[in-house]
């Protein structure tokens, strides 16, 4: 089977870069975890929830191919023009400055100080490591899933570039991991959900025109059409949001 | 089954952060979906980015304002 490069190319780069985000985010408690409180539980607890997740995906992957197309682009195109739009938005708002950017260090920081205040370390079967190792990892790889079963769902044959996208940026974390043993606070994540909101924003709103019958013109090519579009909508946004908050600020001031 | 509780919450917060953001959004795929078919316009994929980059604009600096 052929995909175009139009689909699956943006289809794994969009995977890649949000789950990137997602796995840094787990990454930082998972560390936090085993630091404070030994790897046995955050192993055991992020292995059990990848487990999870994987069961997951193989329920829901055929489960979808047996839904027509045009339904499950209109589902999934809504649902990712909602998460897409979101993240856009916050990027936005962090870009200028109305909120505060996520900080790795920080949340690391919070953490291990909850961990150590929870008490009972190194007293055998540690539930407190297991648990919080665990749920953090489903939490954010319950995202992981969204996105490589949104994009993968949305055209024939894009579940695969997108489930290498996801595998890639695993890979790329687990690794970085292992050779820093630190957050990796200097990876630019409000860019990188700048970069994915367009690209999610942009998949979402294709799939749910195709799903409700619009003729893109240049089929497959609007899409990189509406990344440029959404892309400028929110380079010019970002700006006005700036002033808007500036002009508060004064006002309050 | 707090932990389940906790991941609920979690999913529906990954589609809705700000509910007026979020519904403007649906109202408006249902708007050209229903709607705007019978208008028998070939514009549509272009009306359905616009409104939506309206949406985003105007979502964006009304938070900023606040």
């Amino acid at each position: 089977m052929i995909v175009a490069w139009t689909s699956a190319g943006p289809s794994m780069l969009a995977a890649f870069l949000a789950s990137l985000v997602e796995f840094v985010e787990a990454l930082t408690v998972v560390l936090a975890v085993g630091t404070i409180r030994g790897w046995g539980g955050a192993l055991g607890g992020s292995g059990l929830a990848v487990a999870v997740l994987l069961v997951i995906i193989a329920a829901l992957g055929p489960a979808l191919t047996r839904i027509p197309l045009d339904i499950v682009q209109l589902a999934v195109g809504a649902l990712l023009l909602l998460f897409g739009m979101r993240w856009l938005r916050k990027a936005i708002l962090r870009s200028a400055g109305v909120i505060a950017l996520h900080d790795e260090e920080a949340t690391y920081a919070k953490e291990a100080e909850a961990l150590r205040q929870a008490g009972g370390i190194g007293r055998g079967w540690d539930k407190i490591a297991f648990a919080t190792a665990f749920k953090i990892t489903m939490l954010e790889g319950i995202e992981v899933v969204f996105i490589v079963v949104a994009i993968g769902a949305g055209g024939v044959g894009l579940f695969v570039p997108a489930s290498l996208g996801a595998l890639a940026a695993l890979l790329v974390v687990v690794a970085l991991g292992l050779a820093v043993h630190r957050p990796l606070a200097s990876i630019p994540e409000n860019t990188l959900k700048f970069v994915v909101g367009v690209l999610l924003a942009a998949f979402g709103t294709f799939w749910v025109g195709e799903g409700i019958g619009v003729a893109w013109p240049g089929a497959d090519w609007s899409i990189l059409g509406l990344v440029a579009g959404f892309f400028v909508v929110a380079m010019f946004t970002i700006p006005l949001c700036r002033a808007r908050a500036g002009t508060r600020v004064s006002v309050d001031g | 089954m707090q932990w389940l509780k906790t991941i609920v919450r979690e999913l529906f917060g990954l589609f809705v952060d700000d509910g007026s953001f979020a519904l403007a959004i649906i109202i408006w795929l249902g708007v050209v979906g229903l709607a705007l078919p019978h208008a028998q316009t070939d514009w549509r994929g272009a009306m359905l980015f616009g409104g939506l980059a309206l949406i985003l604009l105007e979502s964006a600096t009304r938070q900023a304002r606040r």
